[in-house]
């Protein structure tokens, strides 16, 4: 009876070494080759699992009611827009992979929609290599910096640089100019500490303290006793699993008494405001990409954003008040698929062969106005540094809920320029 | 033919094989095997400490960063080009394996794979605390245009592919030939009993050490390999996740064989790249395929073949 059962085991195990064996041959091919007369195929790398999963699961939400909208006003130059979803495990390797996958397997027109950095930096030389114009929705300073390719564009949201820099003037004008500032001990948090204390200094201002906190923690009480007395305003950004819990030791920490405080959303991004520990945070201010909490002042074209993504007032999934989304920076998946549209409309795309001229299309467009496909606001497409500048937020926690206190202008985000990908050849 | 020869011809066979497919695949996976040819003499650097010596490493990582940061920023800031830059990686390379052996080897068992846990956690917490010149997390791109060896272009999936062959063919032949000379069987002596090989008056800290030194070497290889035909630097190499894959692979691929770590390399690859299309649960489609394969096939698929089919497989 053993005998039997090992030799049906073994049987069962050979059988999925040559499944395995046979699959990975190149004789067989499950995928169909896209056509010019077909549907424009996008390859969208996906954070579904690892740390960027919580921002995956509504950048794709977005992406998928972006194709719908899209299809159902005629797609692109008349053809049908697909989506071809590939988890990249929020690794680096894996999003190299993913991205050769869209080129040669699936046969995507371009790739689109990476969010954590490390997998854009992981990314973008394949991109590079494959000629494949890979539109990331990161927000990171990657693309700007220089550090980059002439294949990767940021169109559809702005950068970290710009968000910060907007920031200051506010900051200092309305909350306090000596600040102390708390941030990941890793590269996302070190470009908050240098734009901002930079930022800070034009503005009269000084940072009085830096307070890293490496990326292994998981508790944060032993460094607040580092926060300066004379702090007039405490700045903090914190990303991944730690989070909420990053933000109710610093309300245990202060009590009632406490200097002003000033968050990145990305501290609370996809995190229930009304969680238990936050109540301190009423009074306090983040900064918002997008405003998560429908304003008295919304726009048409922000109502019909939330009604197609299936986002309600306060932010969360229609279906579910206890999914919260990641309102302020899901929008870009949704603007840069429009870019896309629009690029490949001016360029007369009809396949890969038109790739260049599809980027030179979007390098050439400039000035895009707040509408249905940019429902965050009115963006400025610098064609040199492949990124997009637009309107930052700052809201106050009143009653609860988010409400927007100041917008900045386009204006405050820009900088020099710090590359010119256009001298760059195809 | 005597097993020397069947060992060549495997050995030989097995790189023909690989050459042609250089030619015969399509773009995809051309490029996925070009990658698997790297990550394999990754593996087989780990398979050299854990195959044949018997030392359980937790913390591989650490050697794979130091060859990929190494050539990285020999080339980045230092501005080599990347034959040089290659031998930067190594010399970093080899020099942390044999401080991490000088101090890892005074421990055995669970304290060893502890210690190197250890040690590749602080070498990942240092590229993240020295990020202004690392990037830490977010990493750094090396530049298409200095990706080149005697104007050979490297990321021309071809040459890219002929080059991850020629790091993984040098890699399988060093270490089938060093099982084959009396280093490597001692190597296996250390492993079935230390202390009778240390009664039979071997020098066993030597060996490990040497072991150690050549399997972080190896990895480091891998790691420089990485960086020159992928042009991507970051930390993410050197976390866990990294230190634990090769351990997989080997386990999976044949522990103590030769060619096991590219077997596994490769089932592992495409066992995620296909089961990812399915479902996005593809990590528990992998972890019952471990389970199945350390219940039923313990040795590993090249190790099972040995076992009951082919016992002169190297």
């Amino acid at each position: 009876m053993t005998q039997k059962l090992m030799t049906n085991r073994r049987g069962l195990l050979m059988g999925a070494a040559a499944g395995g064996l046979l699959a990975s041959s190149p004789l067989v091919s499950r995928f169909a080759h896209a056509q010019s007369s077909g549907p424009i195929k996008i390859g969208f790398q996906q954070h579904s699992t690892g740390i960027g999963a919580a921002y995956g699961r509504w950048y794709g939400r977005t992406t998928e009611a972006a194709v719908k909208k899209i299809n159902e006003e005629g797609g692109i130059n008349g053809r049908e827009v697909q989506i071809v979803a590939e988890d990249d495990g929020t690794d680096p390797k894996r999003g190299a992979e993913v991205v050769e996958k869209f080129a040669n397997q699936h046969d995507c027109d371009v790739a689109f929609g990476t969010l954590f950095s490390h997998v854009v930096f992981g990314s973008a030389p394949a991109a590079g290599e494959l000629k494949m114009p890979y539109f990331v929705v990161s927000e990171g300073h990657h693309v700007a910096s220089g550090a980059l390719n002439r294949y990767t564009l940021q169109p559809g949201i702005t950068d970290v640089k710009s968000q910060v820099q907007a920031m200051a003037p506010y900051v200092a004008k309305n909350l306090g100019k000596k600040v102390t500032m708390v941030f990941p001990d890793f590269a996302f948090g070190h470009d908050h500490r240098d734009f901002f204390t930079a930022a800070i200094e034009a503005q009269g201002g000084e940072v009085l303290k830096h307070i890293a906190i490496p990326p292994t923690e998981t508790s944060f009480t032993k460094y607040f006793p580092q926060i300066p007395r004379e702090t007039e305003v405490l700045y903090h950004v914190m990303v991944g699993p730690g989070v909420l819990t990053f933000v109710k030791e610093l309300g245990e920490f202060f009590g009632p008494s406490s200097p002003a405080i000033f968050g990145f959303i990305d501290s609370l991004e996809a995190v229930d405001l009304a969680s238990p520990g936050l109540e301190f945070l009423e009074n306090t201010y983040f900064w918002e990409g997008n405003p998560r909490y429908a304003q008295a002042d919304q726009t048409e074209y922000d109502k019909a954003f939330r009604a197609a993504v299936g986002v309600d007032a306060n932010g969360a999934s229609v279906s579910d008040s206890a999914d919260v989304s990641t309102y302020a920076h899901m929008f870009g998946c949704w603007e840069t698929l429009h870019v896309i549209k629009a690029g490949m409309e001016a360029s007369d795309y009809k396949g890969p062969e038109d790739r260049a001229k599809l980027i030179e299309a979007v390098e050439a467009m400039g000035a895009m106005d707040e509408s249905a496909a940019h429902p965050q606001g009115p963006k400025i497409f610098n064609g040199k540094t492949h990124q997009t500048f637009g309107v930052q937020y700052i809201s106050q926690v009143q009653n609860g809920k988010l409400v927007k206190v100041h917008t900045t202008s386009i204006e405050d985000t820009m900088y020099p320029d710090e590359v010119d990908y256009t001298t760059q050849s195809f | 033919m005597s097993i020397d020869r069947r060992s060549i011809a495997l050995h030989v066979g097995l790189i023909t094989v690989l050459f042609v497919g250089c030619f015969a695949l399509n773009d995809y996976h051309q490029g996925n095997v070009a990658r698997i040819l790297v990550l394999a003499t990754y593996a087989i650097g780990y398979n050299v400490m854990f195959g044949y010596t018997g030392l359980l490493s937790l913390g591989h990582a650490m050697f794979f960063a130091a060859g990929l940061y190494g050539l990285g920023m020999a080339m980045h800031y230092g501005g080599l080009p990347a034959i040089p830059a290659f031998v930067v990686g190594l010399i970093c390379a080899a020099v942390l394996s044999a401080l991490v052996a000088v101090l890892a080897l005074r421990t055995i068992g669970v304290a060893f794979m502890i210690v190197t846990l250890m040690f590749a956690q602080s070498v990942f917490l240092a590229i993240l605390y020295f990020g202004d010149w690392t990037r830490g997390d977010e990493g750094f791109v090396i530049a298409q245009s200095t990706r080149q060896v005697l104007g050979l272009d490297l990321t021309d999936p071809v040459t890219r592919y002929l080059a991850a062959l020629a790091l993984f063919s040098a890699a399988l032949l060093i270490t089938a030939r060093m099982m084959h000379v009396r280093f490597g069987r001692v190597l296996i002596a250390v492993r079935e009993n230390e202390e009778r090989t240390r009664m039979l008056g071997y020098d066993v800290f030597r060996h490990k050490f040497l072991a150690v030194v050549i399997s972080g070497t190896i990895s480091g290889a891998a790691g420089a390999g990485y960086g020159l035909l992928f042009g991507y630097v970051g930390a993410t190499f050197a976390s866990v996740q990294y230190s634990i894959f090769p351990l997989l692979w080997v386990l999976l691929g044949g522990a103590g064989t030769t060619i096991g770590p590219l077997v596994g390399t490769i089932f592992m690859f495409y066992l995620i790249d296909y089961s990812s299309a399915l479902t996005n649960a593809y990590m528990l489609i992998a972890g019952v395929v471990l389970v199945l394969l350390t219940l039923f096939a313990r040795a590993g698929i090249m190790g099972e073949i040995r076992k009951r089919w082919a016992p002169w497989l190297p």
